[in-house]
């Protein structure tokens, strides 16, 4: 290990992770309310990020007169959009599939990613789009003096402090609204029992839709995210993927765990490569994994899934 | 008041399982459906909330009315807007929800102020004192008698006009299943509820209700005043376990099964 690189790293890690977070976040919403694992949500991300990239005026030529919206209405018109491409998706996609067996409807989200990938593809091309429009330039950079670190100090872009604070501030508003307000009960109850929620009289069609509206909006933000960070292509839904064990780690059905979760997956990938050895610095892909497999075989629920309550 | 027309009922479009069933329930009135185990009780029930359309059964025949207002083919959050609310049997609450909140849970679909939800609540520990202690408390972990009461205060956060009860002794312990019928009384009666209560206690069910029918294979063989019933050979030997003391058993009592026969009709 190369201490002076830790203090650097650690503080980048939890950065990274916030986003990782928020995307784990979507796959445990819809987890939660309808007990599908939606494996589209990477494509979503992506997806998301393009939609952004278009509405900033990304695909046209310099003063073709296209949409050409500054950042945050760039931002805010894909929000929406992906809100109502999440209602869309429940509606077609996922109703008329309602009573039938899981394994067909998680198929059936595969199917879903399938069809953004090539969607996305035809609609924007396959090339990196580089012209993302950088809230901050790469030389914005925080320097924290820090004794023991590299060189002193740590130093954050600025960039990634902004994912970070968004990322943290979306969840955090998410997890207040599911456990606090009204209509967060009412998906919480719904998560649990269907047929108990709509003998209560909940509108469980609503807030099914409702579920995919609000992954949808999260999907994008994250893409959003990754994209200040690392530009726009089809491979934000691989990246996307990294959500998958911070959701496993955190717990299936647990919120709150799902943006610890994304903190600690961001943090081992950031830790391993302050190592001294090539080959655990090269292990950032798989070091979560790792991770992943040790919690899992003490705890196979994840840190903060529901224990099943079973009364005997 | 809850009139039922001479519905039937059939599930996937193939099983026929109520075979028309007919029952009223006035206002304000406590009413009995009796029965064995698979007789549709809890399917009348259920067409009756609309649950019975997500477990693909459907009212083919017959019509269901609520003051007057065709409900059969309504939507269950329709027919729980209406004041019309189901007690699923076999306490299904929300397990990993507190016990207030799955108490909130059925105020969702109203407007409420938080003023008018404090009331309502308020109103519900009145009736279960224990609830309020445990208010906090995941509702997984409760004993079956608390149970039992979350989903009855639960129904009752609706603000029902109408409460269809499904088995609510099922599986308690004999005080307990008196105090939980005292509950259903006062609620009757202090709030004006009226109550559908399908049981397979016939001594308790008796006792509560007004009015009675007993159902045998998705038809009602037998109804009239609870008192009646609870007076009736018949049910007394089939439902109360009752048979007449000292005097000498002949073999034809014995088989009650040939007996049980002409019900079926």
């Amino acid at each position: 290990m190369n201490w002076s690189l830790v203090p650097q790293q650690f503080v980048t890690g939890i950065l990274n992770g916030g986003t990782i977070g928020l995307i784990a976040l979507g796959i445990v919403l819809i987890y939660k309310s309808s007990e599908v694992f939606n494996f589209a949500h990477g494509h979503l991300v992506m997806f998301g990020a393009f939609l952004t990239w278009w509405f900033t005026g990304g695909g046209a030529e310099p003063g073709a007169g296209f949409i050409d919206l500054p950042l945050w209405g760039a931002v805010v018109a894909a929000l929406i959009v992906s809100m109502g491409l999440g209602l869309v998706i429940e509606r077609f996609a996922l109703r008329p599939m309602t009573g039938q067996p899981l394994l067909a409807i998680m198929l059936m989200t595969l199917g879903l990613a399938q069809l953004f990938e090539g969607t996305t593809a035809i609609l924007f091309g396959v090339e990196l789009k580089s012209n993302f429009p950088a809230p901050f330039s790469p030389s914005d950079v925080l320097v924290i003096p820090f004794p023991g670190a590299f060189g002193d100090a740590i130093r954050l872009k600025y960039t990634l402090v902004a994912t970070f604070v968004v990322a943290t501030l979306a969840a955090v508003v998410f997890i207040w609204f599911f456990n606090s307000t009204k209509t967060g009960l009412a998906m919480r109850a719904t998560a649990e029992d269907h047929e108990v929620a709509r003998s209560v009289g909940i509108k469980v069609r609503r807030v099914f839709g409702l579920s995919w509206g609000i992954a949808g909006v999260i999907a994008t933000l994250g893409g959003v995210l990754l994209a200040t960070v690392s530009g726009v292509s089809l491979n934000l839904s691989t990246v996307a993927l990294i959500a998958f064990p911070a959701i496993l780690l955190g717990g299936l059905e647990s919120l709150g765990g799902a943006l610890l979760g994304g903190f600690a997956i961001g943090l081992v990938q950031a830790l391993v490569q302050a190592s001294r050895l090539i080959e655990v610095r090269n292990s950032s892909e798989i070091a979560p994994y790792l991770l992943l497999l040790v919690v899992l075989l003490i705890r196979p629920e994840g840190l903060f899934g529901q224990k099943r309550i079973e009364r005997i | 008041m809850l009139q039922i027309n001479n519905i039937e009922v059939v599930y996937s479009d193939v099983i026929l399982v109520l075979r028309g069933i007919s029952l009223a329930v006035p206002e304000k009135r406590i009413v009995s459906l009796l029965g064995a185990n698979g007789a549709g009780k809890s399917t009348t029930l259920k067409a009756i909330s609309g649950l019975l359309r997500t477990q693909q059964g459907e009212v083919t025949r017959g019509s269901i009315e609520w003051d007057g207002e065709r409900i059969d083919g309504r939507s269950p959050d329709e027919i729980v807007q209406m004041g019309i609310v189901q007690v699923l049997e076999g306490r299904r609450l929300f397990e990993h929800l507190t016990v207030e909140e799955n108490l909130r849970t059925g105020a969702v679909f109203r407007r409420t102020s938080d003023a008018e939800l404090r009331r309502d609540l308020d109103e519900v520990y009145g009736y279960f004192p224990r609830l309020a202690e445990f208010r906090r408390r995941t509702a997984g972990y409760l004993s079956g008698g608390e149970q039992q009461m979350v989903v009855i205060g639960r129904a009752l956060m609706a603000k029902p006009k109408l409460m269809l009860m499904d088995e609510p002794s099922l599986g308690l312990a004999p005080l307990l299943v008196q105090s939980i019928f005292e509950v259903i009384g006062r609620i009757n009666e202090e709030s004006g509820v009226s109550i559908l209560l399908v049981e397979q206690n016939a001594n308790v069910a008796l006792r509560s209700a007004s009015h009675a029918y007993v159902m045998e294979t998705g038809r009602i063989v037998l109804d009239g005043p609870a008192e009646q019933l609870a007076e009736n050979a018949d049910i007394k030997e089939f439902y109360l376990g009752m048979t007449q003391v000292g005097g000498r058993k002949s073999y034809r009592d014995v088989k009650h099964y040939k007996r049980r026969k002409r019900w079926l009709g």
